[in-house]
């Protein structure tokens, strides 16, 4: 009985609980608009159906969201995700279309290496101006939100890149094992994240700067080298999604690749528990907020919701789910607790009182 | 153990004939498997002020949070005037007239002294605020209290202390029966501790019950009149402070611990000082409007008191041996090896070990478990690349949980829930872990309980023995006395004396501080 009761606590207080059971809600409100809505065939040789699609489409956010998740958790934030997707698209689009065998392996994987060297090189530009320079996270990586439309826009000439590379659009449309790349892609980084940061020091560290940064100076922790690194590292994740977003169509537009990401991407880190305050970070919390969000997007036309107002539909839900997981607005809800009788020792009417403290002691 | 005695057989006195104004009796309360309060009983008296007693952990703020409607009593009476009341909020406390200024000011800071005082009930004519009525009324009240306090100044511009009077005008402005101030005192100098009494005094005579909780037992000494003690979540005792001796005091809160304080002051100063390898060398050490120009030597196994006052340098003298501020003046030399400190890291890779004054701020990580606020600082120097291995994690961990006898004991709870006590033994473990040759402690000791105070004071006097040099910043200068075997006083941002401790009084540290206030004084005269 008391078992019972502490593992239904323990769930209970599981920061997971509430992102998971948006997460189903959602997956049941889908189901009921079209009860076909969860089916998975074979077909062409894998997997197909709205929840691979979802999977397929939630990479690029799940991507940015993990850099995105250990920048927040040093009381960051990187505004420059977006305009970075751009350039690793642009980059890599202009590499492949310049190249003498257009495509070839070797094309696509040069393209691709390349332009994930630039977008970490941008992401330690950042860090610097965050680490070295001081200068606020929301405004040092504003600088290249701005700027890097700019850069993409000049390495594409201001016009939309078409590339024709069977491995590079792999990238989003390809198949391993049944399952989309792009998603075993991003799980991939996922996994590496976690072995990153919790296999070595590195996630302790950030949480502890993040937590308290002048504790964690004095206690000798170099925090400068791990802005740095979390930035560099949000940099290489967003060039990762650009790429994807890019191999989706074949194409580079510097102008919309990538557009608005950083929002879904911060809206899933927080919908996965991670504070905005800083500290504490879950890697699971923001897988579970980047399915989410990918969910809701297939949601809207599903549900049949009119595309006019689909952006205020996924601000109500958004709404909503924050509003889940605030404990005030929680408490609002809640029943009070009701006084338990005061029948807790031995029995406890006949005795008087110092005699039955008396026992306990 | 000790029996509970019901309050009533305790005291015999013309007091006890009042009626209290407020009655706690046999109050529980339940936390999962854990008591905090165990059947505790206090009255509250019109026009006294009551402290309540007790280590950490004794049950003090659960009774307090009990009082104030914070949590709610599992079983017990709350009586007010007689009359049986229940809270299930702080509003309905407050309502009731009881009124909390809690340790840490919680007014707005960016808000005049008066809108803070009558936040939420400002006076309106047509509509919008009245401010030259409410400054009118705000000062009044201040006046009235006998605090000296422009009632428009923004509340920001003032010193803590001036904050914490005006939170109390605020508190007994909602015309408060009973005033609970929890740990008042814990950062106010002399000066600001006596003001905050005469205003408690004052409201005292007018008839307000006060509820104080403070570590300083010279402070109890002073304004209590009457003290309920508590251990372990029960009921030890309720005494009249005029019949009590501090000696006693501290038995019933200590119980057995108090040998262990006994032991310390007979273990204390082996003087052989000077005669160890020097550490490092300060010369000149100083940093604008920090601290002027300083000379001074560490020697292995020698523990060095720093005294002083606030605001001596006695912090920032610290906070430059180790690099948390770089100086700009001066010279270190480590064993041979000259060096400049540009950081805390360059400190700890030379062996230096710095606690800060301020725990919450500097020190603690509080959404970390005990284990990883441990950890912490091996773990940096390590570099993130090279984590500690679990085995030997786990071993560090269990050993100073146990060497410090570190409660709760688990390694997995978060830090921000251990009591102050605790925090700041973890913070001690943090640093020996690094086996440092240096250690330094700037106010180890403040705000934690007796117990927790005897462990850390017989830790530091252990490890000198061992042949660590220590250097001990305390504001207590028994505490500092008491450890050291040589002392230096600084005052005014500067090292005004520095002598082998042998028996030297707290009378002669004061007198070297005052003495130099003195002759700077004359002139102005």
């Amino acid at each position: 009985m008391t078992e019972t009761t502490t593992r239904v606590q323990r769930v209970l207080r599981h920061p997971l609980l509430w992102p998971v059971l948006a997460l189903v809600v959602l997956v049941l409100v889908n189901v009921v608009a079209r009860p076909s809505f969860l089916d998975v065939r074979m077909q062409d040789g894998h997997l197909y159906g709205n929840v691979i699609d979802i999977l397929r489409n939630s990479a690029p956010v799940m991507l940015v969201a993990l850099g995105m998740t250990l920048v927040i958790a040093t009381r960051g934030i990187d505004l420059s995700v977006g305009a970075i997707a751009a350039i690793a698209g642009a980059v890599a689009c202009t590499r492949i279309v310049g190249a003498g065998d257009e495509a070839a392996l070797t094309t696509a994987v040069m393209a691709v290496t390349y332009a994930l060297v630039v977008c970490i090189v941008l992401g330690a530009w950042n860090g610097l101006l965050v680490s070295v320079l001081g200068i606020q996270p929301i405004i040092a990586t504003l600088i290249l939100m701005v700027a890097g439309r700019g850069i993409s826009m000049a390495v594409t000439d201001g016009q939309i890149t078409t590339v024709n590379n069977p491995f590079f659009s792999d990238l989003a449309s390809g198949f391993v094992l049944t399952l989309p790349l792009a998603f075993l892609i991003a799980l991939a980084v996922l996994a590496f994240t976690a072995v990153l940061t919790r296999r070595t020091a590195l996630g302790m560290l950030i949480e502890a700067v993040g937590i308290n940064p002048e504790a964690s100076r004095l206690a000798g922790v170099r925090a400068r080298t791990i802005i740095w690194t979390v930035y560099a590292f949000s940099g290489l994740c967003a060039g990762m999604a650009g790429l994807v977003i890019a191999a989706n169509t074949n194409s580079v537009n510097a102008n919309s690749l990538g557009l608005w990401i950083e929002l879904d991407a911060i809206l899933a880190v927080v919908i996965g528990g991670t504070s905005l305050a800083g500290g504490r970070f879950s890697l699971a919390g923001t897988f579970v907020g980047a399915i989410f969000i990918a969910t809701l997007a297939r949601t809207i036309p599903n549900i049949g919701i009119p595309s006019e107002i689909n952006y205020l539909f996924k601000a109500i839900v958004v709404i909503a789910v924050c509003l889940l997981q605030s404990p005030r607005a929680r408490a609002v809800f809640r029943v009070r607790r009701t006084p338990r009788p005061p029948a807790a020792g031995p029995a406890p009417t006949a005795e008087p009182a110092p005699a039955t403290a008396g026992v306990r002691a | 153990m000790t029996q509970m005695q019901t309050p009533p057989d305790v005291v015999a006195t013309p007091e006890a004939a009042r009626e209290p104004v407020i009655e706690m009796r046999d109050i529980s309360i339940t936390f999962g498997a854990v008591r905090a309060l165990d059947g505790v009983s206090v009255r509250l008296f019109p026009g006294e002020v009551h402290a309540l007693m007790g280590e950490n952990g004794a049950g003090k703020s659960t009774l307090i949070k009990a009082l104030t409607g914070v949590y709610s009593i599992d079983s017990g009476v709350i009586t007010i005037s007689g009359e049986r009341h229940e809270f299930h909020s702080p509003a309905a406390s407050q309502e009731a007239g009881i009124s909390t200024v809690y340790q840490e000011v919680n007014l707005v800071p960016n808000l005049t002294v008066a809108e803070n005082m009558l936040l939420g009930r400002e006076p309106r004519r047509l509509g919008a605020i009245n401010v030259r009525e409410m400054n009118r009324r705000a000062r009044r009240t201040l006046l009235h209290l006998g605090i000296d306090v422009d009632p428009r100044s923004v509340l920001d511009e003032h010193p803590i202390a001036v904050q914490q009077l005006v939170a109390i005008a605020r508190a007994v402005d909602v015309e408060a029966k009973v005033l609970i101030l929890d740990e008042p005192t814990s950062s106010l100098d002399a000066d600001e501790v006596e003001k905050l009494f005469t205003v408690m005094r004052r409201l005292r005579d007018e008839g307000v019950a006060i509820v104080f909780v403070s570590h300083f037992l010279d402070q109890i000494y002073e304004i209590a009149d009457r003290m309920t003690i508590l251990r372990n979540g029960r009921l030890v005792e309720e005494r009249l402070v005029s019949e009590t001796s501090q000696l006693e005091l501290v038995r019933l809160m200590i119980g057995r611990e108090l040998e262990v304080l006994d032991r310390l002051d007979r273990a204390a100063p082996q003087t052989d000082a000077e005669e160890g390898t020097p550490l490092l060398t300060a010369v000149g050490l100083g940093r604008k409007n920090t601290l002027e120009a300083t000379d001074l030597t560490l020697y292995e196994g020698e523990v060095v008191g720093i005294a002083g006052l606030l605001g001596s340098g006695r912090t920032e003298l610290a906070r430059l041996l180790f690099g948390a501020d770089t100086a700009d003046t001066g010279e270190l030399t480590f064993r041979s090896e000259r060096r400049k400190l540009r950081s805390p890291r360059h400190a700890i890779d030379r062996k230096i070990a710095f606690s800060s004054e301020d725990r919450k701020a500097e020190g603690v990580v509080g959404d970390l478990t005990v284990a990883d606020n441990m950890l912490l600082a091996l773990q940096a120097s390590r570099g993130w690349l090279r984590p500690i291995p679990q085995a030997t994690r786990t071993q560090l961990v269990d050993d100073y949980i146990q060497a410090l006898d570190i409660r709760p004991a688990d390694p997995q709870a978060l830090m921000r829930n251990l009591s102050g006590g605790n925090q700041q033994k973890v913070l001690l473990a943090r640093w020996l872990i690094t086996q440092p040759e240096i250690l330094i402690l700037d106010e180890p000791t403040r705000g934690i309980d007796i117990g927790a105070k005897a462990q850390i004071q017989a830790k530091v006097a252990e490890l000198a023995a061992q042949g660590m040099s220590v250097v001990f910043i305390s504001a207590e200068l028994e505490e500092v006395l008491r450890l050291s075997d040589r002392l230096v006083v600084m005052r005014d941002r500067r090292k005004i004396d520095e002598r082998v401790n042998d028996d030297v009084s707290v009378r002669d540290v004061l007198e070297t501080i005052a003495g130099e206030a003195r002759a700077e004084e004359a002139p102005h005269d």
